[in-house]
């Protein structure tokens, strides 16, 4: 155990020395912020005169920056495990922490632990921030389904994080990793979702399925809810944190 | 101590390190020999768990590196001068290092001081020069104190002074009792270092013997002779049961003798010397004869291709 203990202490002590991993930190706070700001501004425009239609779910509105600023958060988990090996840092951390499965415990728990920190941050400021601009239309914490929805939201960007950072211990490359999580969660999935016949099972998809947890009310046309769709985002990320750790544990540094 | 045991290492069809066993026996600096390509680099990888075994095992007093509850104190490695986070600084990069093995916060900055990279302790280490990162990763592989030093190639990109400093450090290390082993191109560097030398060829072991030994085994020490008259001076010599070959520029090499005796001779029967000098055997003789089939196979496969 005190194993571990040390092995995070030098994970968190590579988080924090490193620019480029504390940048990507703050870009997911701040554009979370900024972006919950401008769409607090053009609801309150929007339905200055008219009321908003029933559908309109403010909480998920709000969170419309923190769908942006996650990018900082799948950033900070993949350039976490892939600068270990652009940079060879991967053969003096093995060799300090041999044990493959306490390195990779280890740098999972920091890396969850921080993103989930963040996350909260990101969340509940992006929250207050987004509702205070809102005006008529805003909610507050203690309405019906906030809470939910506000736990939900920093389960599912942190859950996000940690299968990106799975998936980046499998294929080792940044670029490789970028390349497949960014079109996977800004285009693709978006895409499949709304083509008629693929799109019941593209709310399947790792952040289709969480990202059911940014809303107050589930949305309509989805089999999934809040929940179950985080569940399915757990079940991925477990899949890919356990195939991130077969590549690591099998194959030489 | 470190005891490697029917090391194989494949990588798809490349056998990088084939059937080899050797000791590395503390008290003494080992150096660790072989053409480009010979599987070096892959050994010391293999011993620090880096690379997986495609089959036999490395042992670090008897216990598999990985079993090694706090690996830092037992065995240093610098296996290459570059693993380091360029966005890290040079600090940084040991102070993260010294935690993951629960050592004491004040060795980084002793260690620093000793290597010389006290007045960039806080410069990212890109912005290194190849010699100083060197010193960085030799820093690294000292600070655990450990009982056990693997060097791959130490004094790449070091100048003079480095160099010497790291001839004096592995010495008085193996003088302390511990284990060394490094390697390296310098021949000459080598020759003064090492105590004792394992040689490998395309992945199998050649040599593992002193250095001494290793260097009259291999190579040979002769007297070069000038004179107006080689033809009367060889036959006097071989009279005497001398070998004697002729060398370049109408020279002469005259083996199992000294020059005294060839001072001595020529007087008596008048031959005029211009130069009588005795040329002994280098370490890089020896090795470039001892490794000719190993190089020789290898340029073949050059212009095969
Ligand atoms: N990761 C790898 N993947 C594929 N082949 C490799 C890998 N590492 C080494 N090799 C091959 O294994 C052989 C041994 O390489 P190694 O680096 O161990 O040699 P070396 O003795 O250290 O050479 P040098 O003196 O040039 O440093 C070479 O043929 C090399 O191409
Ligand atoms: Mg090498």
């Amino acid at each position: 155990m005190s194993s571990l203990n040390a092995a995070v202490d030098f994970e968190w002590s590579k988080v924090r020395t490193v620019r480029s991993m504390v940048w990507s930190l703050v870009l997911c706070v701040a554009l979370s912020l900024a972006l919950a700001v401008v769409t607090g501004a053009v609801v309150r425009r929007q339905y200055a005169d008219e009321p908003a239609p029933s559908s309109f779910d403010p909480v998920s509105a709000g969170f419309s920056g923190l769908r942006l600023g996650m990018i900082g958060l799948v950033v900070f988990g993949v350039l976490a495990v892939t600068s270990e090996y652009s940079t060879g840092t991967i053969r003096s951390s093995l060799a300090a922490v041999p044990r493959r499965g306490v390195f990779y415990a280890a740098k999972m728990l920091t890396g969850g632990l921080a993103a989930g920190a963040v996350s909260c941050v990101a969340v509940l400021t992006s929250f207050f921030l987004a509702q205070a601009t809102m005006g008529e239309e805003s909610v507050s914490l203690t309405d019906d389904g906030v809470p939910a929805a506000l736990v939900g939201a920093v389960l599912f960007t942190t859950l996000l994080c940690l299968f990106s950072m799975g998936v980046a211990a499998l294929l080792r490359s940044s670029v490789l990793t970028m390349g497949i999580l960014m079109p996977l969660f800004f285009t693709v999935s978006t895409i499949l979702t709304n083509v008629p016949g693929v799109g019941r099972a593209a709310q399947f998809l790792p952040d289709q399925a969480g990202g059911l947890a940014l809303y107050r009310h589930a949305p309509d046309g989805y089999v999934l809810n809040a929940w179950s769709g985080l569940a399915v985002l757990a079940a991925w990320t477990a899949a890919a944190l356990g195939a991130g750790y077969l590549a690591l544990r099998r194959r030489d540094a | 101590m470190i005891e490697v045991r029917e090391l194989t290492k494949r990588y798809g069809k490349v056998r990088a390190v084939d059937g080899l066993s050797f000791r590395v026996e503390p008290g003494r600096v080992t150096g660790f020999l072989g053409p480009n390509g010979a599987g070096k680099s892959t050994t010391i990888r293999a011993m620090v768990g880096l690379d997986r075994p495609t089959s036999g095992e490395v042992l670090v007093d008897g216990k598999r590196y990985e079993d090694l509850p706090r690996p830092l104190t037992t065995v240093g490695a610098l296996l290459d001068a570059r693993a380091v986070h360029g966005g890290r600084s040079v600090r940084g990069h040991l102070a993260g290092l010294a935690r993951s093995n629960r050592l004491p916060a004040r060795r980084v900055d002793e260690l620093l001081e000793t290597v010389g990279l006290a007045s960039v302790a806080d410069k990212r280490a890109k912005g290194l020069s190849l010699g100083m990162s060197q010193r960085l990763g030799i820093a690294a592989a000292l600070l655990g104190d450990p009982q056990t030093l693997l060097l791959d190639e130490p004094v790449n990109g070091l100048d003079p002074e480095g160099v010497k400093w790291v001839r004096d450090l592995v010495k008085r290390v193996a003088g302390e009792g511990r284990a060394v082993l490094i390697s390296s191109h310098l021949m000459s560097e080598m020759a003064l270092t090492a105590d004792h030398l394992v040689v490998i060829g395309r992945g199998r072991l050649l040599a593992d013997t002193p250095a001494h030994d290793f260097i009259t085994g291999n190579s040979r020490s002769y007297v070069l002779i000038r004179t107006p008259e080689p033809e009367r001076m060889r036959d006097l010599l071989a009279a005497r049961g001398v070998q004697v070959d002729h060398g370049p520029d109408g020279s002469l090499e005259a083996v199992g003798t000294d020059q005294k005796t060839v001072g001595t001779l020529a007087a008596e029967s008048r031959i005029a010397l211009y130069e009588v000098t005795t040329t002994t055997a280098s370490l890089e003789d020896a090795f470039m004869q001892f490794t000719a089939d190993s190089v020789e196979y290898r340029a073949e496969q050059g212009a095969a291709r």
